[in-house]
């Protein structure tokens, strides 16, 4: 099978990811959707891997999503700070640190 | 030890000197009463003093035709073409101003310790005095020209720092600016002449300079091609200007009677025995240039004869007793540039060396004369101190002896001789002789009428007191030059003044001088011995000019001549102003019946108008010129146009720059995505 087609199922994930954060304003959900995105460009990664028949690509992946993971812990512990301060779960809302 | 060594001692001490009075100062100015610093500065410039002469002894174990050792530290600059080095030259020249400088210097320490001994500001003067004397040394010892003007310029900031050392009066302020801005401008011609000679010679060191020269760096043969490169002129003349700003010759001088405002030992230290006579140094150093631009020699010896004149014609009217000394120096170095500069160069530092045992005594007397007035310093005000102050009108005497040069004191051999070389030279030199004789009989004059006006006559009530064994203070200190009351917090002496009669060290100092003003003469009497022609010769080995003076004929008549009217000018200053009374009956008889008199008197009480002169040509022009640019190019060229125009444009990118930051995550991530696109579409579309 073609490359082509793993990269298209890349490009679609990464872009649906990137819809997703641009307009959903819950911040859980913007974080589910950069998910989305690296996973997009972790499957891209791994389709070139198989194509030049080496591991680096694979590497590479977990990289990401070990990167991914810490990301998500401070993500989520902010939401929870934030929830306890009762503030807005809303991204919108919460834009005080505006220039 | 080498004699470079010893050198590089002389420029160590007083340099440790200065940093230990100036660092040390809060320990040192503690107790309140301790006089430290001003012992550990008089002992730097004494082992100045023992160093240069080692140096004096170490040349003289030297052979005659090998006595100029240039020693150099490290380099200043190695770049292709200019070869700056931290070196310095001592030959016979060096050694002998190293010699006057720091033995002089030595003196007038020890007299300020007594002197400034109230004084709040006690360890900054030592401190500036010690650095003073630094770059004076400095000044004199340099190898090449770049360290002869940084010394030059040390020089002018240490002058600028000590007359304005009593800093809440506003003329001493002034006069500091004064003194400053008129040395920068001969700052400027002292470099710009070194750039002429560089461009030529492709050398700063001071003898390769001269040998380059000699050997037709500026288009001269070594036959004596009697062309004169324009460059070479134009460099000796900017030299000049240097020298002229220095040693306060006309029209660069006025600073010199207005530094009077310094405490007295700072006018003799500096306004007399070295600073100003760093022009002349400068003069003879530079001889191999100056013998091959004879135009450039004549300007330095007619303006040397023209101060001379027209300072004795100031010293005649004036008032002030230190600005009488401060004109009677002026004249007495437009006689010592008048010889430098016509080649009587060992007659012009042989002059240079017992003027600064005279007036350095004549300074300390008038000090100790100012103490027993309570800083007052008018001649109006004095009179009859002859028995109160006996040791200080001896000295007086003496001075004033040696300046007018009545043999056998130290000033009538030294004046005579450069007197006599300038008439050796003929043809239109015949008119400086002339003046300087008409000069020799001013300075009798003035000399005299000082000493007269101070010492003799009824006695004041001041010399009264002190007679009864009272020092008479002022009530309320004042500034003598224009009647404000003196800020004594910040170091003015006060009500506590010194007189030589009863403070030691003064008397010390002031006797060692007047040993010199009485003996210093006797090292060269024509005709018997050449101690100092031969000395210094090594120095003026190349010269044309330098050579014994043998025709015995105009020497016998110089010297009669010289004794005759320094006699004639006591005689009618005793006549005027002792004999004439204290109401100076005989002096405004004189103004009156003689023709012009008045006029002549007004022209000589207001300094020949230069001040003005200089004010209207000068200061005013530049004034305007300063307050147009302020006007027009500052205000609205560079104000309003380019950074009215800058602030605009910055604040309207960053008001842009500003409405992009909103605070909105999901604009941000557009922007972001949008970017991220872009840049990837343009590299697609490349491909």
């Amino acid at each position: 099978m073609s490359i082509a087609w793993y990269l298209a199922v890349s490009a679609i994930v990464f872009s649906l990811g990137a819809v997703g954060v641009m307009t959903r304003r819950n911040p859980l959900v913007v974080l589910l959707c950069l998910e989305l995105m690296l996973n997009g460009g972790n499957l891209a990664l791994i389709a070139f891997s198989r194509m030049w028949g080496n591991g680096d690509g694979q590497i590479l992946a977990i990289v990401v999503m070990t990167v991914a993971a810490c990301e998500v812990c401070i993500g989520l512990g902010m939401i929870v700070a934030i929830y306890r301060q009762r503030l807005p779960i809303d991204v919108d809302e919460l834009r005080e640190l505006q220039g | 030890m080498s004699t470079t060594t010893y050198g590089w001692l002389v420029l160590a001490f007083p340099l440790l000197g200065t940093l230990i009075t100036a660092f040390g100062f809060r320990v040192l100015g503690g107790g309140g009463s301790s006089r430290a610093a001003g012992w550990i500065g008089t002992a730097a410039i004494f082992l100045a003093f023992l160093a240069a002469l080692g140096a004096l002894i170490s040349l003289q174990g030297h052979a005659a035709t090998d006595r100029q050792f240039v020693s150099s530290l490290w380099n200043y600059a190695s770049t292709t073409g200019i070869d700056a080095q931290m070196s310095i030259l001592v030959d016979p020249l060096s050694v002998f101003m190293i010699l006057v400088v720091s033995g002089v210097s030595t003196l007038i320490h020890l007299y300020s310790i007594s002197y400034m001994d109230k004084d709040r500001g006690f360890v900054r003067y030592f401190s500036y005095l010690n650095f003073f004397v630094f770059s004076m040394l400095l000044l004199v010892l340099a190898g090449n020209f770049l360290l002869l003007i940084v010394g030059w310029a040390f020089v002018g900031a240490a002058s600028y720092l000590l007359i304005s050392f009593w800093y809440r009066r506003t003329t001493a302020t002034k006069a500091g600016i004064k003194a400053f801005v008129i040395n920068v401008v001969g700052d400027v011609g002292l470099v710009l002449g070194t750039y002429f000679i560089f461009k030529h010679t492709g050398t700063l060191d001071l003898l390769k300079s001269f040998h380059a020269a000699e050997t037709g760096a500026f288009g001269h043969t070594v036959a004596g091609n009697t062309k004169d490169s324009g460059d070479l002129v134009a460099g000796c003349i900017l030299l000049l200007v240097g020298a002229f700003a220095k040693s306060a010759q006309i029209p660069l001088h006025t600073w010199l009677p207005d530094a009077m405002e310094g405490p007295t030992p700072v006018s003799s230290l500096i306004h007399a025995a070295t600073m100003v006579t760093a022009g002349v140094y400068l003069i003879a150093r530079m001889h191999p240039l100056f013998e091959l631009a004879p135009a450039a020699q004549d300007v330095g010896a007619i303006v040397g004869a023209v101060t001379l004149l027209v300072a004795g014609t100031i010293g005649l009217a004036q008032t002030d007793i230190k600005k009488v000394i401060a004109y009677s120096t002026m004249s007495q170095i437009g006689y010592m540039i008048m010889g430098v500069s016509v080649g009587a160069y060992a007659a012009g530092l042989f002059h240079l060396m017992t003027h600064a045992f005279f007036k350095a005594l004549l300074f300390m007397a008038a000090g100790s004369l100012i103490g027993a007035m309570a800083g007052e310093q008018s001649l109006q005000k004095m009179g009859g101190f002859r028995k109160a102050m006996p040791f200080t009108y001896g000295c007086f005497i003496v001075g004033g002896l040696a300046l007018s040069g009545i043999p056998p004191f130290s000033g009538f051999f030294s004046k005579d001789e450069i007197l006599l070389v300038t008439g050796e030279r003929g043809g239109w030199h015949w008119a400086l002789y002339v003046i300087g004789y008409i000069g020799a009989l001013l300075t009798a004059i003035y000399t005299f009428r000082m000493i007269f006006r101070a010492f003799h006559g009824e006695p004041v009530p001041e010399a009264r007191e002190l007679e009864g064994g009272h020092l008479a203070h002022a009530d309320v200190p004042r500034n003598p030059a224009n009647g404000e009351e003196e800020d004594t917090d910040v170091g003015f002496p006060g009500p506590e003044h010194a007189i030589a009669e009863r403070a030691l060290p003064m008397r010390i100092a002031m006797s060692l001088l007047a040993l010199g003003a009485v003996g210093a003469g006797l090292i060269q009497i024509p005709k018997v011995d050449f101690v100092i022609d031969d000395f210094l010769r090594p120095s003026f080995a190349t010269s044309k000019l330098y050579e014994p003076h043998t025709k015995s004929g105009l020497l016998v008549v110089g010297l009669t001549l010289g004794t005759l009217l320094g006699l004639a000018g006591i005689a009618l200053a005793y006549r005027i102003w002792v004999v004439g009374g204290r109401e100076l009956r005989a002096s405004t008889a004189i103004r009156e019946r003689v023709p012009g008199g008045e006029a002549l008197y007004t022209l000589f009480v207001n300094k020949w108008y230069f001040d003005e002169l200089i004010e209207m040509l000068v200061v005013r022009p530049v004034a305007a010129l300063g307050d147009f640019a302020r006007d027009t190019f500052e205000r609205v060229f560079v104000d309003d146009t380019l950074i009215g125009g800058t602030t605009g444009i910055v604040r309207a990118g960053s008001a842009a720059v500003r409405a992009a930051q909103n605070g909105f995550v999901r604009y941000y991530a557009a922007l972001l995505v949008l970017g991220v696109t872009g840049v990837g579409l343009y590299f697609l579309l490349q491909a």
